[in-house]
């Protein structure tokens, strides 16, 4: 037992450990990708990425088969890919203890939507854990690993950026030893979910939830906090951490696990006091509950729906007091940014010059769409840009059609666009579509897939052929280029939009800020000021390494920021009086 | 119980601001303090701006600093120390650094970064120490340094023992680049 300060995705990592857990897979995703980048430094646990969530939760459901304890993890749209097998498994149960850690990410700090993931423990009819604080985070991963093998159920544990993000002093335990050993056992009657079968199983599943849910009335991560006054607040995870620092005296039921709910604790709870204030971020699921139980109660009459909540919000919402502004809003913004040297640059500025309409994807180059690139007009979920791209263009004319190009990332494409290529070679769709191939999964932290030649555990793997992989498909026309070469990237964008054919453009080359192989920085470019006309077109690129300079030349010039560029040359190329210029070594 | 105490770390990504943040909440663990500390990755680093939220006491409850409750603002770039000016507390302390980082809308020449920050801080903050992090780093050896730089002169508002800082540096930083961030903490603690 050592004392250490652990953010939430540390201890659930290092839970998973302790849990005896053997297999980890996952996709990464924003608040979550942590978790199996610390499960790493565990050698007794192999821990590896697949292609996407749905994948990563069908490894551990076969893991859990096989008898092992597995782990999966995922951000909270994650879970909408997983889906499929999650609401299956439900039935089937497990053999080895199966939890999916999801993290949620109230706010939208870096996602595209804030769906409340405990509506799926609801829907998928799964238990689900949510912990407080790192030490919660820790326990209720070993927790969950133990209800999931009682109860023959796959667990939910639902974090939150606040709780994925946030250190704090966590006493870690000693990993268990007495496990079950792994290997080949057969059960149809459990295993198989055809509907003779399954018919079954759902009224195992139906009476596992009736179970819980007084099971959990007596457990110690449901408890009540005693103190004073006539107003009772229920709440669970990060928002305990805000009631507790608002109302420091009033007495609290804190819930550990949010679905099932306990409901004769919650009973007995609010028959004792005239009002309850529930407390929770995002949706009023438990209010709702608390609600068909007959139970007045104020929540979101008060809270808000949307984003997360605070101590100031809190205060806001049951106190009445007023917000404090948050920020100086008279101060330039400091939005983020492409990185100098970043090779979609290139090929965002060429969209944007031939007034393509671009059906986006997810990843860094999302922020395409910021001027001064502008140009990108749509941005749904993982793989939709190619399903979106066939769409539109079955409904324009051939004027239009020829405008349309989705664009995706490589770790994108292996993830959900390549079902979407697939549509569009089957169904005949004119779209041209470009693979922004940067080597790695670049958004979330440069993790490895399956084109980049590495796995988690940093071990040399297959590379998927890109192109063969298009070619596999059907596309007859696909072309691999090098998006530093500007002229060629916009011609090549120009030729495949004008084709009457699916085509595929494949844009290749490293994420500046891969390790493996490091990606060299060349020399900085610097700008001639008896050349520069300040006409101003190299700030088109949006390189945070170009600076204006208002006081240089005749109307101001432009300047390069020597600690920031790279030297890929972009600038130079977009310049029309040649100056730009290399500094000498 | 004593009051939660909150400091605010605000700057650029890049600036080594959650190395700083840890070492500083790695000392208050050392000194018995319960600690929190909270930030957010992803989207916010791609040069945009970082905050982080530190808070230690006997116990404490949410990670996040309640608006407007900073007792001390930890400014990495004048901008971002400026921009946080409003989440001090009524007797908060500054200690920052002079630095400016244009943001995009400076660097393309839509506006000026803008003029009399420093004056702006100490207007609100008089005894606000506002320290040339660069200049010092530069002198200890290494211009990366910079933010052990600051947190040493953080470290002379905190009352906690000078072997707890060695201590938390020596088991956050590496090895080979211990000597050169002793020496840089030192001379923050002498700005
Ligand atoms: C279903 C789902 N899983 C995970 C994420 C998190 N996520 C956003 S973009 C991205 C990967 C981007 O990688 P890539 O397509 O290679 O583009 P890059 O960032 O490298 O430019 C991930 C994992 C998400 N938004 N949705």
């Amino acid at each position: 037992m050592t004392k250490t300060i652990l953010s939430g995705n540390e201890a659930i990592a290092r839970a998973a450990f302790e849990a005896g857990v053997k297999v980890a897979s996952a996709y990464p995703g924003t608040p979550s990708t942590e978790i199996l980048e610390n499960v790493v430094q565990y050698p007794s646990i192999d821990a590896s990425w697949a292609p996407n969530e749905k994948v990563a939760l069908e490894v551990g459901i076969g893991a859990s088969f096989g008898g092992a304890r597995a782990l999966v993890t995922m951000k909270h749209v994650g879970v909408n890919v997983a889906a499929d097998p999650l609401f299956t498994l439900s039935y089937t149960g497990v053999r080895g203890g199966l939890v999916l850690v999801v993290a949620d990410d109230p706010e939208l700090h870096s996602s595209q939507n804030e769906q409340d993931s405990r509506n799926y423990a609801k829907f998928a009819k799964v238990p689900m854990f949510e912990p407080s604080d790192s030490q919660e985070a820790l326990e209720f991963t070993r927790l969950a690993f133990e209800a999931s093998e009682k109860f023959d159920a796959p667990v939910m544990l639902r974090s939150t950026t606040r709780i994925s993000h946030s250190k704090s002093v966590v006493t870690t335990g000693d990993p268990v030893t007495d496990l079950p050993e792994t290997g080949l056992e057969k059960n149809p009657p459990k295993f198989v979910m055809l509907p003779g079968n399954a018919r079954k199983r759902h009224y195992v599943v139906e009476q596992r939830l009736e179970e819980m849910a007084d099971w959990a009335c007596d457990q110690p991560f449901n408890r009540i906090e005693e103190g004073e006054g006539d107003v009772g607040i229920i709440t669970a995870g990060i928002a305990y951490q805000y009631a507790k620092e608002v109302f420091p005296n009033a007495p609290v039921l804190k819930l550990g696990l949010v679905h099932p709910l306990p409901k004769q604790l919650i009973r007995d709870f609010a028959a004792r006091f005239k009002t309850i204030y529930v407390i929770e971020e995002l949706d009023p699921f438990i209010e709702e509950q608390l609600r068909a139980m007959g139970i007045e109660v104020h929540g979101k009459d008060k809270l808000s729906l949307c984003g997360e909540l605070s101590t100031s919000r809190v205060r806001q919402g049951l106190l009445g007091e007023a917000l404090k502004p948050e920020t100086q809003e008279d101060l330039p913004p400091r939005p983020p940014n492409m990185c100098p040297g970043c090779p979609h640059r290139g090929v965002f500025l060429a969209l944007n010059r031939l007034k393509a309409y671009v059906t986006g994807d997810i990843g860094c180059y999302t922020l395409g769409f910021m001027p001064p690139l502008s140009a990108m007009d749509t941005c749904i979920c993982m793989g939709a840009s190619i399903g979106n791209a066939v769409g539109i263009s079955k409904v324009l004319s051939d004027d239009e059609r020829k405008k349309v190009v989705g664009v995706i990332g490589d770790s994108t494409f292996l993830h959900t666009g390549v079902n979407g290529l697939l549509d569009m070679v089957y169904n005949q769709s004119t779209a041209t579509v470009i693979i922004l191939d940067n080597r790695i999964t670049a958004m979330t932290g440069r993790q490895d897939n399956p084109a980049s030649g590495y796995t988690l555990m940093n071990q040399e793997a297959p590379e998927v052929d890109l192109e063969g992989l298009c070619k596999s498909i059907g596309v007859k026309h696909v072309k691999t280029i090098d998006p530093y070469e500007l002229d060629l990237t916009r011609e090549t964008i120009r030729e495949e939009m004008e084709r009457p054919e699916p085509s595929v453009i494949i844009t290749r080359r490293p994420c500046m800020l891969m390790k493996r192989p490091v990606v060299e920085r060349k020399q900085p470019l610097f700008v001639d000021g008896d050349r520069c006309t300040g006409c101003k077109v190299c700030l088109n690129l949006g390189c945070p390494a170009i600076e204006w300079d208002a006081e240089a030349g005749k109307r101001g010039q432009a300047k390069v920021n020597k600690f920031l560029c790279v030297g890929c040359d972009q600038c130079r190329q977009v310049c029309k009086f040649d100056a730009f210029g290399v500094c000498d070594e | 119980m004593n009051r939660v105490k909150n400091i605010l770390l605000a700057g650029v990504g890049g600036q080594g601001i959650l190395l700083a943040s840890e070492i500083l909440s790695e000392a208050l663990m050392l000194a018995g303090f319960d600690v929190k500390k909270a930030e957010v990755h992803g989207m916010a680093q791609r040069g945009g701006n970082v905050v982080s939220h530190v808070r230690y006491g006997d116990k404490v409850f949410s990670p996040t600093i309640p608006d407007g409750e900073v007792d001390i603002l930890f400014g990495f770039e004048l901008l971002e120390t400026a921009r946080n000016l409003d989440q001090l507390g009524t007797e908060g302390v500054v200690i920052a650094n002079t630095l400016k980082l244009a943001p995009p809308s400076v660097s393309i020449g839509k506006e000026a970064y803008p003029a009399g920050l420093a004056e702006k801080i100490l207007e609100k903050v008089p005894n606000a120490k506002i320290i040339d992090g660069m200049g010092l780093a530069q002198q200890a050896g290494d211009a990366r340094t910079v933010n052990i730089v600051l947190l040493g002169a953080l470290s002379t508002t905190m009352d906690l023992d000078e072997a707890i800082w060695q201590q938390a540096m020596e088991k956050m930083i590496p090895e080979r680049l211990l000597e050169v961030n002793k020496a840089a903490f030192a001379l923050g603690q002498s700005a």
